[in-house]
């Protein structure tokens, strides 16, 4: 079935578009976008009052399989994602057993394509096991279908063994994704090391923990030329050297969480464990730091770092719980309400942040972009609908959201995968 | 009683000393007087919480915290069950929730908990009917502790406000430290906290007290003086290098002890390392109030289930 899309306020910050026009989707692929189009055999589709925009992509995603489908499985996590407004996600290799083998990235894709309604993209392990020591068979993995590589949760200490692993990437022009963290140094932490850890008795994980590792990656970078991708930066030091490594022309790029820009670590004084998240959610002024920087571009993507865990395994003493909330099915509406309709970015680099610029970074040339011969992947807005966070009518296994209802302006309207309707509201 | 300030105790658990009203502060101590003649009786019970069932559910072993709430319950003929958790349930795998579910499931009144995870009253609160009553948890609070520290101190200072209390020890790992800490800063007193930097962060001074990391400046003039009991296993998490230099820094000695003001008491929560965190002589000398510390627990426990068992019937018949 083909789809014309009639009257949407198209948005592409790669074609700087912003007007309205008509969309017609042939073959799962963008077939003519022009102000008026007519179309025979084809569902229209009247996005008057929406705003079109290329399919948001969600780079670092737990989706929990194989090994822990308690938690979320492919299905669950792809239609938590099209519910979302994402049309590509990336999985991340922490399974049980980890990605580290293109048997299981190879899995992962066949899996996908039966039983998912967006697109996975598998990122594989960089070392075996996520042990830190041997380097994983990156070109295979590559080969099977991973679009990038990430020891995710558990970080790389060996300085050697990174440097080896950034260098080896070059072979690939992947990107090598780090949680930067120093494992001593945050040692049994459980929220952001401050005045609050102090008040509440909760042993903290210091933003130096990041810091440090956000640092030496970047001085590997320099020294490898290799490209850095830092996952969920949280931390006011992190951007101050993704900042400068920039402006030194390195290849670094730096993901946030919207989380991490909304949440600050007093929302730990009831010790909810919605609310106990790696890396922590920090104190007012790294808030703001992540800001400034989502603002000046220090920051490149927005990326929900979406982590089922069960009703059950949450509802514990809090430094039982274990870390992670999820973000697939609030980040959109979140977004919107907090930083599009506050004016501090606009819609359009919103758009580059969750769309544009992952599709980039990741090599995934046909997508993140509205242009003639582009997927059909694409996300519909509706600015103004003002929405309830309710977890219990989530498509994801899981409920551990902390933005439970929360009243938020802006909601997806309609995601297309492939020029499929996989989600209207 | 005093006027001025009217017994008030809105609270439904006893969670912290934080979040406390200055008036409820007072009313507790000033509860604990009357439960303090109690005790002084031939006949130390009294019928006020008859047919009340309290339970001591603790997951930390403390032989000391538990009878004293014990015997304030049975001083007050509340019924009392103690419930150690450290070794039954836990290792079957049962999880907090449906402990207290189980407990609650036999019409209980009230909880008091002592856990070494911080919050764990506060997650207990947040789901059961009963009143939760904080024994300790983790390296939070403590509040009884406090409350019995604060009424100790009134008793020889006759006030506390413009007093100086020094907190000497593991301030990091401390809920007594902490729950002092909110307590006396509201009721007026300086608190200086002193011990090494390993174990006392620079955060603390954002909670209102001040930081001094040598023992000697610290004790000038101070009214009281607290000890904490220092756990040797953290000697092996590197905070300090060893035993004999931690004693060398922060042993009270007699010596030391007179830079503090003439009439300054000595306080600590007990258990005490004699010779470790202070010499064993001065642990019993006169300006020890150690014992009275426990003495005055019970007087305190009996005020705190009081207020939040008896409170209402106690207002009704008034
Ligand atoms: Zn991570």
């Amino acid at each position: 079935m083909n789809l014309l899309i009639k009257n949407g306020r198209v948005i592409d910050p790669i074609s700087r578009t912003d007007e309205t026009l008509d969309i017609l989707i042939e073959n799962g692929q963008i077939k003519a976008i022009s102000p008026r189009l007519e179309a025979n055999e084809a569902e229209i589709i009247d996005a008057s009052r929406l705003v079109v925009a290329p399919g948001f992509i969600d780079m670092h995603v737990h989706l929990r399989e194989p090994g822990q489908e308690h938690k979320e499985d492919l299905i669950t996590g792809s239609r938590a994602a099209a519910r979302g407004g994402f049309t590509s996600i990336c999985c991340m290799p922490n399974t049980k057993p980890p990605n580290d083998n293109s048997g299981i990235t190879e899995y992962l894709v066949v899996e996908a394509k039966k039983k998912a309604v967006v697109n996975i993209f598998p990122i594989a392990a960089i070392t075996r096991e996520l042990a830190g020591e041997e380097l994983t068979d990156m070109v295979d993995l590559s080969q099977a279908g991973a679009v990038a590589f990430s020891d995710d949760g558990h970080p790389i200490t060996n300085s050697l063994i990174m440097r080896r692993a950034l260098e080896y990437s070059l072979l690939l022009n992947k990107l090598i994704i780090d949680h930067c963290e120093d494992k001593n140094l945050s040692a049994g932490g459980v929220m952001h090391e401050g005045e609050i850890s102090c008040r509440l008795g909760l042993p903290g994980m210091p933003a130096a923990a990041e810091e440090i590792m956000i640092a030496r990656d970047l001085i590997l970078a320099e020294l490898t030329r290799a490209r850095i991708h830092i996952a969920h930066i949280s931390t006011r030091g992190g951007i101050e050297f993704v900042r400068l490594a920039k402006k030194k022309g390195l290849a670094v790029s730096a993901e946030v969480t919207p989380h991490h820009l909304i949440l600050t670590d007093e929302c730990l004084a009831n010790y909810d464990p919605n609310f106990k998240v790696n890396p922590p959610l920090r104190s007012a002024d790294h808030r703001q730091a992540l800001i400034d920087g989502l603002k000046d571009g220090t920051i490149d993507v927005i990326a929900t770092d979406h982590a089922p865990h069960t009703p059950e395994e949450k509802d514990v003493e809090f430094d039982q719980a274990p870390f992670g909330l999820i973000g697939l099915e609030t980040a959109v509406s979140l977004m919107l309400d907090r930083f599009v309709h506050k004016n501090i970015i606009s819609l359009e680099r919103l758009i580059q942040l969750m769309a544009s610029n992952p599709a980039q970074l990741l090599g995934l040339k046909n997508k993140g972009r509205i242009a003639v011969g582009a997927d059909a992947d694409l996300t519909l807005l509706n600015l103004r609908k003002e929405v309830i966070i309710d977890v219990n009518r989530f498509a994801s296994k899981s409920r551990n959201s902390p933005f439970h209802g929360w009243k938020l302006r802006g909601a997806v309207a309609m995601t297309i995968v492939g020029g499929k309707i996989v989600y209207s509201s | 009683m005093n006027p001025e300030t009217p017994l008030t105790f809105r609270h439904y658990h006893l969670l912290g000393i934080e979040d406390l009203e200055t008036s409820e502060i007072l009313t507790i101590l000033e509860t604990a007087d009357s439960m303090a003649e109690i005790s002084r009786r031939d006949i130390k019970k009294v019928p006020t919480l008859r047919g009340k069932t309290v339970v001591n559910l603790f997951f930390e072993p403390s032989t000391r915290t538990r009878s004293s709430f014990e015997l304030a319950a049975k001083r007050l003929s509340a019924d009392i069950i103690n419930f150690s958790l450290s070794a039954s349930s836990v290792v079957k795998g049962e999880t907090l929730k449906d402990t207290v579910r189980n407990l609650e499931a036999m019409a209980i009144d009230a909880l008091v908990v002592r856990h070494s995870s911080s919050g764990a009253p506060h997650y207990i609160a947040s789901f059961c009917r009963s009143h939760v009553i904080n024994a300790g948890d983790g390296t939070h609070e403590h509040p009884t502790q406090a409350l019995l520290d604060a009424y100790t101190i009134k008793q020889y200072k006759k006030r506390i406000k413009g007093l100086k209390v020094v907190i000497v020890g593991d301030i990091l790992h401390s809920r007594v430290a902490r729950s002092n800490l909110f307590l006396l800063r509201k009721l007026g007193a300086e608190v200086v906290l002193c011990g090494p930097p390993t174990l006392l962060p620079l955060e603390f001074s954002k909670l209102g007290a001040k930081i001094e990391f040598n023992l000697d400046k610290a004790l000038v003039g101070a009214d009281v003086v607290m000890m904490l009991r220092l756990q040797r296993e953290r000697q092996k998490a590197n905070y300090f290098p060893s035993i004999r230099e931690y004693r060398q820094l922060y042993c009270l000695t007699q010596e030391r002890f007179k830079l503090a003001k003439k009439d300054a008491i000595i306080m600590h929560p007990g258990p005490i390392n004699r010779g470790i965190e202070i010499d064993s002589a001065l642990a019993d000398s006169v300006q020890s109030v150690i014992l009275r510390q426990v003495e005055n627990g019970v007087a305190i426990r009996m005020a705190v289930l009081y207020l939040l068992l008896g409170g209402k019937e106690r207002e009704s018949s008034d």
